[in-house]
Formats: structure tokens, C-alpha cells, sequence
């Protein structure tokens, strides 16, 4: 038996043992937060776990390197699949610390094991102090490579339950490679071989079907099927299925429903574009779209052949990317990214805008913002005085900007702060709501470059053929508002204190 | 097994908070960039000068281009004094409101942000309404500033205990008294917002020249902690805020601080007691912004790489001044009717003439060194799971860590959007400030220049990594900055004995400006002196001015 072959062993053992810890920690302070609390407990038990093992040791008395084997395989087992465990249990059970601790108490005791039976094993080939020396300084050096290749490399790359897998297969071929290595010392290796294969196999599928395992936990979540999901810088991107038709989630928050999402659409397209059109005196031709990447928007301006430009800014290139390859999606838009009317620029919205109006380079006749709920100061920038400044230079005299501004029935001082704030950079503003199932109650506002518009020729603007819910009649009957939804004081929303989002916060926790 | 394990991870756990950055991650790039050690020790060099072979002439040298020296020249040029020449050591003009470009956003290298001014500062309130930030006033007198330029919000959070706060006071978890002690702390400062001085105005004000030191002496006697221990004011979260305070404007913790300096910061932006403090303009590139703005329009008049040697009156003090200096290899001789000295107070002992370069005073100006590091960070995908709103106080532009030798770090793009990554990695930058402030300040200086790159960047990742876990896996760059004499130290007894009026007083046709003049390092002071001596040039000269600095 070759003894710098063994020491590699040992080394995998070690990185290993201390990658699954470190997996451990970081799914506890991904999804509970408070990374130093979840950090030092699970150090601490785990450490408490590797006494428990090495304790438990003495118990072991014959068949030393069958047992190691075995001892091997299992924590391949249960320390590859650890994330995708942990990830399920946060998503399906309420059980969700019982099983961290669990799994780490396992781990650890498993991982405790190992060295000292190693000892055993290696006791009669080598002098003692040598032996130990060896052993425990090829440990350390495991856990530093553990250290190292984790943050820097592995979780990078592959994500937590790809990463933990990972190890898991070095494990599960640790104990393979044991049953030749050590072979001098068991009598019948054939059926731990075959074991280790299986081991080895349920591995390997894990990692292949990792995107399903991850799927599967945010399903847990989300309750419907999950049928596209990617982390982008930005976001996290989920697309789910049930018997309704499907649905996008931003962040855990859903942006549509491919059921009812025609009302919200029309209801935020149209009522702007007719309104452009009587300030203009004919159909508008130049829109902007920001945010709104999933193209559902721009999908109702194409209706009107008078709009020959429209341009769709929207930060995160995967949204946009989804929204013109996903069958899903382009079924549901229509294609409409790919329309030659349309150009798309991946840019956070400030900074196109800033830099617009910077270069006076673009004017817009029709401007939709479509951000998602300005439940973080990250989105709430773009709901500022600001902001809005920003959009009206770019806005030509009577030009018009409609925002979706959640709703004025269960967040009613977040939308009129909505509102309060377009006053404030300098627009006239036009209220008004819609009923959408999958959203509830949901409100808008039109705000209008109403200074120095010259007197337009008259017009007569006209709802595009093919709409599902607005016509004449129920386009008037969004501008009312009920008393349970009527204005009610607010600060508007400056980049400075963005009350905004705490209104938000405050409103939205009450229902949730 | 156990042991060695156990061992290990406890020694990571300890160094860094979490297991995750013992060692430097591999890749990671950057340096040491400034200032520029070798230009700035010529000044010890008086002997060995190659002849002049550069001969300059104006009526007004200024010398540094920092805030002061800017200031100086601007204050001039508004007069319509135009024959002036500023001559700054670095290739870039700021000092310590310095700037670099970075790549993703210019980030400063020094100070970083200027509080919103109220009407009485007149030099602060007629630059910024030149520059278009300024757009009126409050009824209570408060600047209204351009929203662009304000510190957006979330501004400042405070770690605590393995989780994020909002603000700078720790208010999770206060204790009744904790409060009554922080009530019982704004109502003494309220206490010296009203003090008025023998001839009516303000004890503390801004700039500090216009107040009346002498009516607080009391509190230059002793240190800002003991002024707060005097006040039986123990608990430890008003002491942590006060001592945060001293090492963030001052460089220095509260038991080395006079408490006259102490009592200023809280005291002297307030309009009245109960008012709150000002917010805070602030830029990418932090007061590099206003930087740029004043340096812009010098032109050719503003000359970089120059290293000032020597400045002596001319014999007939009439003729103005001789101003030796080095640029390149090259020395220089500028002839200045006036002379600006624009520098910090120490280096009268190598540039001023023997009879003048060492006045006993001129010990009382100490200096604390910094280090001030800037990073740049990509950002990791969101990990599967996610659900907004995220647990603890979410990244703010100043982010504080509680037991912290550092002062934290300020985020460059918070205040503006950096431009769509070309290889779609969004990127963050963020600068870490290490005041030096403990101790002997030669011994700081000395262990500032020896330590070298790796070992700041170990400390930086065993100090910010245990609030950001993911901190080594996103960082990529680290470039350092070392300030040996960053800022004047706010001593007891430097404002009541008299030191500061006579490092002001003027040396014949010389002028001193600096920040230094007040004992404090404030963009507001700074720009004063600078206008003083301008002013005094101008009253000199018989050039008639709209006075900003009283
Ligand atoms: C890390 C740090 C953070 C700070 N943060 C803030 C803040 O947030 N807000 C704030 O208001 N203030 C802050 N300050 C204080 C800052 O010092 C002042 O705001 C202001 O910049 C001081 O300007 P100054 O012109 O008086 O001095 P300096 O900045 O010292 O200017 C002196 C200039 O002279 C040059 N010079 C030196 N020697 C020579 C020579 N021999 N020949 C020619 N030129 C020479 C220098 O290069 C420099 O440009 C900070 C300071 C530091 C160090």
C-alpha cells in the first residue's frame, strides 16, 4: 500500500468534512439571515459532533475497513445532499431547524468518525507519532482548501447544492478507491464496491437533476410547478405552471398571471396613449417603456401602427432574454422584443435616463413605467420626485408618463404618495384603477406635461381593435374612485428620505 | 483529529467572524497608490538643487491645491483677480478631498461629504449656488439643495451582534436609561447650540473662526470623554456614537478628543436646540465632485507635479515673494507679489525661512494618519429562495460596524448608477476608512508605511467579513491609500491658547490657509481659510470684493 496515496485520502476526507459545515452555514444564513449567529452555531455543533464520533468510535471493533468504507459512503451521502435537503425542509416543512441540526449533528458524527478509525487502520504500518503527525497535518491542510475552493470557486460556480454534491462524489470515490487501497485488509470487497457505485450513481443523478432539486424546493414556495428558474445578479427569476396558465416571479413576488394579465396590461397601455393622442392632436409615434422586460406592454403599444419606435429599457438582460426566447412567454407577448419597432436596452432606468437627458438625445411622446412594487429602496429610486424629474425632460410638451402604482385599496397611502410625488416633479396627474384578479384592486397614474403644450388640432383618439377589457365606457369608469380608496394625505417620495417604501412596508404587512 | 480541527476553525472564527477568509483570496488584485511618498520628501531636500531653469511670475501664488488653495483661487477669480498660479505636488489637485476614476465609479480617497449648509455660511452657500446644488432657503434659514446632489436614503445602518440596524445610534435594545441618557445628551448640546459669546453671536458655529472660543474654554481643559463621564453620561450605546463621531471627523477616539471639538460637531450645524442634524451632500467621488468643480476653471493656471521648497519674502517685503520648487527633474523659481500658503501647518519647518519655520507653537499641530482603502466588488447571483424584503437593514451609503477598529465603509454607487456592466457582472465599490488614532502618532505613521498590502487586506477581510460573509468570494480589487499626516489632531487646548490665531497671522506679503487653522479637518473650514487669505490679499492690494469670509 502506497502512504502518500493514503494521505490524499485524508485529504479529501478533510476538505470535505469541512466544506459540508460550511454548506450548513451558509443555507442557515442564506435563508435565516443573521449570518453570525447561524455561522457560530453551526460551527459549534458541528465540532460537538466530531467529539460525539470520535467517542463513538471505540465502539467499532472488527472489520475496521469495511466500516470506513461504509462510514464513507454515508457521508457522502448525507453530506452531498445536505443543501438539497436543507432547501426542501426550508421550503416544504416547518421543521425546517430540527433538520439543520439534525443533518449537522449527523455530518459531524460521521465526520468524526473517520480519522480516528483511520489511525486505527494505518497503526501497525507506521511509527505512532509519525502516523499522527502526518495525519492530522495533512487534515489541516484539507480544511484550508475546503476554505479556499468554497467561497472562492465553488459557490461562484456552482451554487450551494451543486457544491455540496460535488463533494459528495469526491466522498462517495474516496471509498471506492479505499476498497483497493486498504483491499489487503478486507475479505470480501465485492459488495462494498457495490455499494459505493449506487452511492456514486444517486450522486451523480442529484447533480445532473440539481436544477430540478432546486426547482423542486421553490416549489414548496411558490405552491405551483416551477418550469424555468435562474439567479441573475438582480434577481431571482421564477417562472411557474398550474391548471390557470402561468406565472412570473421576481424575487418571490409575482409580476403576472398569464390568466388575467390582459386587464392589467390594457389598463396601464391605453388610457396613456389615447391621452397622448388628444394632447398631440394625432396618434402617438415615439414610446418608452421602463422596466416591464417581460414585453407584455410593449405587446399593447404594437397594437397602434402609428407607434414606429419603441424603446424598452430594463435592467436585467435574463428578463429580457426570457421574455423573447421562452415559448411561454413569447407566446403570451407575442413576439413583440423581437418586432423591428422595438429596441431593447439592458440599463438600469436612472442611468438611461440621466444619461438621456444628459445628451438631450431622446424625446418621447408615451412613457410606461412599469417597475415592480417599490418594496425595497433599490426600486423605490425609481418612484422619486426625481426621477420623475428625469422622465419629464424627456417627455415632449403634452406628452404623457403612466406609472403602475400598487394598489390604492390595500397600500392606499403608497399610491397616492405615488401620485403626490408626480405633482410634486411638476405633472398633472390623472388617478386611476383596475380590477385584477391575480393583483386585487390595482391602481395607475397619468401624469401629463401639461406646461407650455400648444393647443393640439382636434383629434379623435380611438381604442385599438381586439382589446379584452376596455372599451369607451369602462375606460371612464376607472378614473372613479371610491371613498375607500380616496386620496389621503402623504409626503412625496424623495430620493433622499424615500418615505415611499416604509409607506409600502407599513401597508403591505398588514395584509400579508 | 478533534483538537487540530477544532483549533482551526475556532482561530478562523475568531479572526474573521466566519469561517470563510483566513487567507487572501487568490486573484485578488491591487496596490499601494498614493500619495506619492518620494515627490513629498523632496521637501527635506533644501541642498543638492540642480540650478533653476524654470522661471515663473504672477501676482498671487497659491501654494496646494487642496480645498483651501482652491478655495483661495476662487475667491480671487470672483473678484476678477485673475493672474494667479496654483502649484500642487500631486498630478491631481483635492489633497485630502482627493479622487481617482475607478472602474465602475469614481470613488474619493479622502474626505466624502459636505453637511447642507445653512444661509450664515455665506462662502459655502455662494459656491454651492453657483454649482446649481444650492436652490434657496427654509424658512429657518437651511439651504434647500438640488435632490441629485442630497445623500440618498437609506443612508446609515449600524451592525450589531450579527445583525443590521438603521442609523448610527444603536437603538435595538436600548435601555430606558440608555434613552434618557441620549435625551439628557442633546439637551447639554442644545445647551451650547444657544450659548452665545461676548459680542452676541454663537459659541459654535461654522466656520469655527466666527464663534467665540474663548467662551467654552472650559471645555478645551479636558477630553470629550471625560466631558461625557463628567455629565455622568456612561451608557455604552451614547458612548460608542460619541466616540464614532470624534474618530469619523476627527481621526481620534473620544478619550484623546478636546471636548471643545467634541461639543462643536453636535453643536455648531444646528440652527437651534431642537433642531436635527443637517443632511449631507455627497457624490460618487465624495468632495472630489466640488474638487473638480473649483479646479475645472483654473486651467493651465492650476500646474500639477510641483513640489514647493522654499518660500521667503524678498528682501523688500514690497516685492512680494521668491517661491523655490521642483517639478520633474527640474527646479523652479516663481516670483509672487503675494504668496498663499495653502498647506498644512507642519511643513513651515521645511519650506519657511530658519527665523520662521519653527515657532514653538508649532508643536501643538499633531496629525493622526489614515488609511483609506478602496474595493471593488461584482455582484453574486441571487441565491434560489429569495424573498424581498431581506432580514436586517439593507445596505446604506455609510455602513458602520459596532467594535470595529475601522470607521466601516461608504458605497461610491450608491449615490449614482454605475453604467451596464459590459461583461454583464454588476459591480459595487466601496471604501473602507482606518483612522490611526490611537497612540503616538510617529509610531502609527511608522506602522502605516511598513505593513504591507497583504496585511491590510487580511485586516479588512477579518473586519468587514464578519457582517458580509460573502465579502472574499466578491471581492476583486483593493487599492490602498496611507495618509501620514491626514488630519490635524482636535486636542485638548489647542482652541483657547491661542496657537490657532497665531498659525492665521500672515508673514508679510505670505498668507496661510489650511484646514489645519482650525484644528479640525472640514471641508467648511478649509474653504474659509482659503477665502480669508484671498480677502486679505485682496484688502492688501486695494481690490475691491464681496467679503464671504465674515
Ligand atoms: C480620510 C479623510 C476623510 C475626510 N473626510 C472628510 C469629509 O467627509 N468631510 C469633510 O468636510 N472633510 C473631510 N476630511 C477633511 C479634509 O481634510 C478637508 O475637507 C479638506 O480637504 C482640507 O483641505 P486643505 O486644502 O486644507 O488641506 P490638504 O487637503 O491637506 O491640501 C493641501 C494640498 O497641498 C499639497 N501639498 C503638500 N505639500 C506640498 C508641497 N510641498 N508642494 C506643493 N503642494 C503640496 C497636497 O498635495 C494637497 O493637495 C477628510 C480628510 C481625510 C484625510
Amino acid at each position: 500500500m502506497q502512504v502518500p496515496l493514503l494521505f490524499l485520502t485524508v485529504f479529501v476526507i478533510a476538505t470535505c468534512g469541512l466544506a459540508y459545515e460550511l454548506v450548513a452555514g451558509t443555507v442557515a444564513s442564506y435563508l435565516l439571515g443573521d449570518s453570525v449567529t447561524q455561522f457560530s452555531t453551526a460551527i459549534g455543533l458541528y465540532l460537538f459532533a466530531l467529539g460525539v464520533g470520535a467517542y463513538l468510535s471505540r465502539f467499532l471493533e472488527r472489520n475496521l475497513v469495511a466500516r470506513f468504507v461504509d462510514i464513507e459512503l454515508a457521508v457522502a451521502l448525507l453530506g452531498g445532499c445536505s443543501a438539497a435537503i436543507l432547501m426542501l425542509a426550508f421550503a416544504h416543512s416547518s421543521w425546517f431547524r430540527p433538520v439543520l441540526y439534525g443533518t449537522i449533528l449527523g455530518t459531524g458524527t460521521l465526520v468524526g468518525l473517520e480519522v480516528p478509525l483511520l489511525l486505527r487502520i494505518l497503526r501497525e504500518r507506521m511509527e505512532f507519532k509519525e502516523l499522527v503527525a502526518r495525519v492530522l497535518t495533512v487534515d489541516y491542510i484539507g480544511s484550508l482548501a475546503a476554505s479556499l475552493l468554497f467561497p472562492l470557486l465553488l459557490l461562484p460556480r456552482l451554487g450551494l447544492v451543486r457544491t455540496a454534491l460535488a463533494f459528495g462524489l469526491a466522498n462517495a470515490l474516496v471509498a471506492l478507491w479505499s476498497t483497493w487501497l486498504l483491499g489487503e485488509q478486507l475479505r470480501r470487497p465485492g459488495p462494498l464496491r457495490a455499494r459505493c457505485a449506487m452511492v456514486l450513481m444517486v450522486l451523480l443523478a442529484g447533480l445532473i437533476m440539481a436544477d430540478r432539486l432546486t426547482a423542486l424546493a421553490e416549489e414548496g414556495l411558490y405552491g405551483d410547478e416551477v418550469v424555468w428558474a435562474r439567479s441573475s445578479p438582480y434577481q431571482r427569476i421564477v417562472l411557474t405552471r398550474n391548471r390557470s396558465g402561468f406565472q412570473l416571479f421576481l424575487n418571490g413576488s409575482l409580476q403576472f398571471s398569464s390568466a388575467d394579465e390582459y386587464r392589467y396590461h390594457e389598463a396601464l397601455v391605453h388610457p396613456g396613449v389615447l391621452a397622448a393622442w388628444r394632447a398631440l392632436g394625432r396618434p402617438p409615434a415615439r414610446a418608452l417603456v421602463l422596466g416591464g422586460g417581460d414585453g407584455l406592454a410593449v405587446r399593447e403599444l404594437l397594437r397602434y401602427d402609428s407607434l414606429r419606435e419603441v424603446t424598452l429599457v430594463d435592467l436585467d438582460p435574463a428578463v429580457t432574454q426570457l421574455a423573447s426566447s421562452h415559448p411561454l412567454l413569447r407566446e403570451q407577448n407575442g413576439g413583440a422584443l423581437s418586432s423591428p419597432r422595438v429596441r431593447v436596452i439592458n440599463d438600469d432606468a436612472m442611468h438611461w435616463l440621466d444619461e438621456a437627458v444628459r445628451r438631450s438625445s431622446s424625446s418621447f411622446e408615451l412613457v410606461v413605467a412599469d417597475f415592480p412594487d417599490p418594496s425595497s429602496f433599490a426600486v423605490g429610486k425609481l418612484y422619486t420626485t426625481r426621477f420623475y424629474r428625469l422622465v419629464r425632460r424627456v417627455l415632449v410638451p403634452g406628452g404623457v408618463l403612466v406609472v403602475q402604482s400598487t394598489s390604492p385599496l390595500f397600500a392606499r397611502q403608497s399610491f397616492w404618495c405615488i401620485v403626490q410625488t408626480l405633482r410634486a416633479a411638476g405633472l398633472a396627474v390623472r388617478p386611476y384603477h383596475a380590477l385584477v384578479p391575480s393583483f386585487g384592486e390595482w391602481g395607475f397614474a397619468l401624469a401629463q406635461r401639461a406646461d407650455d403644450a400648444p393647443p393640439p388640432p382636434p383629434a379623435r383618439p380611438a381604442l385599438p381593435p381586439g382589446l379584452r377589457y376596455l372599451d369607451e365606457r369602462s375606460l371612464e369608469a376607472l378614473f372613479v374612485f371610491p371613498p375607500d380608496m380616496a386620496e389621503v394625505p402623504v409626503q412625496p417620495n424623495r430620493l433622499n428620505n424615500q418615505v415611499l417604501v416604509s409607506y409600502y412596508e407599513r401597508e403591505w404587512k398588514r395584509w400579508n | 483529529m478533534e483538537l487540530t480541527r477544532r483549533q482551526w476553525l475556532l482561530s478562523a472564527l475568531a479572526l474573521a467572524g466566519c469561517p470563510a477568509a483566513p487567507a487572501l483570496p487568490a486573484g485578488l488584485r491591487g496596490g499601494i497608490v498614493g500619495p506619492s511618498d518620494l515627490r513629498g520628501h523632496q521637501v527635506r531636500r533644501r541642498h543638492s538643487l540642480p540650478a533653476p531653469s524654470l522661471r515663473w511670475r504672477t501676482e498671487v501664488a497659491i501654494l496646494g491645491g487642496g480645498i483651501s488653495g482652491l478655495s483661495a483661487a476662487w475667491a480671487l477669480r470672483r473678484a476678477g483677480l485673475e493672474d494667479l498660479l496654483v502649484l500642487e505636488l500631486e498630478d491631481a489637485p483635492g489633497g485630502t478631498s482627493g479622487w481617482a476614476p475607478g472602474p465602475v465609479s469614481p470613488r474619493p480617497w479622502g474626505a466624502h461629504y459636505l453637511p447642507v449648509p445653512s444661509q450664515h455660511q455665506r462662502a459655502v452657500c455662494t459656491l454651492l449656488s453657483e454649482l446649481g446644488v444650492l436652490q434657496g432657503f427654509d424658512a429657518a434659514g437651511r439651504a434647500i439643495c438640488a435632490e441629485e446632489a442630497l445623500c440618498r436614503a437609506p443612508q446609515e445602518r449600524i451592525f450589531y451582534k450579527g445583525r443590521w440596524y438603521e442609523g448610527l445610534y444603536l437603538r435595538a435594545g436600548a435601555s430606558a436609561e440608555d434613552l434618557r441618557q441620549l435625551d439628557r445628551f442633546h439637551a447639554e448640546v442644545g445647551r451650547w447650540v444657544r450659548a452665545r459669546g461676548t459680542g452676541g453671536q454663537r459659541v459654535f458655529t461654522l466656520p469655527s473662526a466666527l464663534g467665540d472660543r474663548q467662551a467654552a474654554s472650559e471645555l478645551d481643559r479636558m477630553t470629550f470623554a471625560d466631558w461625557l463621564r463628567g455629565l455622568g453620561l456612561t451608557s455604552s450605546r451614547l458612548r460608542f456614537y460619541a466616540d464614532y463621531a470624534c474618530r469619523d471627523d476627527f481621526g481620534l477616539p473620544a478619550s484623546a478628543t478636546s471636548a471643545w471639538a467634541g461639543v462643536h460637531y453636535f453643536a455648531a450645524r444646528l440652527l437651534h436646540p431642537d433642531d436635527r442634524p443637517p443632511e449631507v451632500l455627497t457624490w460618487p467621488e465624495g468632495n472630489g465632485w466640488l474638487v473638480q468643480q473649483l479646479a475645472h476653471p483654473l486651467g493651465d493656471r492650476l500646474r500639477t507635479g510641483c513640489v514647493v521648497l522654499q518660500v521667503h519674502p524678498l528682501v523688500e517685503a514690497r516685492e512680494g515673494a521668491e517661491v523655490v520648487f521642483l517639478h520633474g527633474e527640474q527646479t523652479g523659481r516663481l516670483r509672487a507679489r503675494h504668496v498663499i500658503f495653502a498647506l498644512p501647518a507642519f511643513l513651515r519647518r521645511h519650506l519657511l525661512p530658519p527665523a520662521h519655520a519653527a515657532p514653538a507653537w508649532l508643536e501643538a499641530f499633531q496629525y493622526s494618519p489614515w488609511l483609506v482603502a478602496n474595493l471593488t466588488l461584482r455582484n453574486l447571483p441571487v441565491p434560489p429562495g429569495t424573498r424581498s424584503p431581506v432580514p436586517g437593514f439593507p445596505l446604506c451609503w455609510d455602513n458602520v460596524l459596532v467594535d470595529s477598529p475601522s470607521l466601516g465603509y461608504v458605497v461610491a454607487t450608491h449615490q449614482r448608477e454605475p453604467p451596464p456592466p459590459p461583461d454583464g457582472v454588476p459591480r459595487s465599490a466601496w471604501t473602507w476608512y482606518l483612522p490611526l488614532g490611537e497612540g503616538h502618532p510617529a509610531e502609527q505613521r511608522a506602522r502605516l508605511l511598513q505593513t504591507p498590502w497583504q496585511s491590510w487586506v487580511r485586516l479588512l477581510l477579518q473586519d468587514l467579513g464578519r457582517a458580509e460573509p460573502d465579502l472574499a468570494a466578491r471581492l476583486e480589487r483593493v487599492d490602498l491609500y496611507r495618509w501620514g499626516h491626514a488630519m490635524v489632531r482636535p486636542v485638548p487646548g489647542l482652541f483657547t491658547s491661542g496657537v490657532l490665531e497665531r498659525a492665521a497671522a500672515p508673514l508679510g506679503p505670505i498668507h496661510f490657509a489650511h484646514t489645519d487653522l482650525a484644528g479640525m479637518a472640514l471641508f467648511e473650514e478649509a474653504q474659509h481659510a482659503g477665502v480669508r487669505a484671498a480677502e486679505a490679499v485682496m484688502a492688501a492690494r486695494g481690490h475691491p470684493f464681496e467679503a464671504l469670509s465674515s
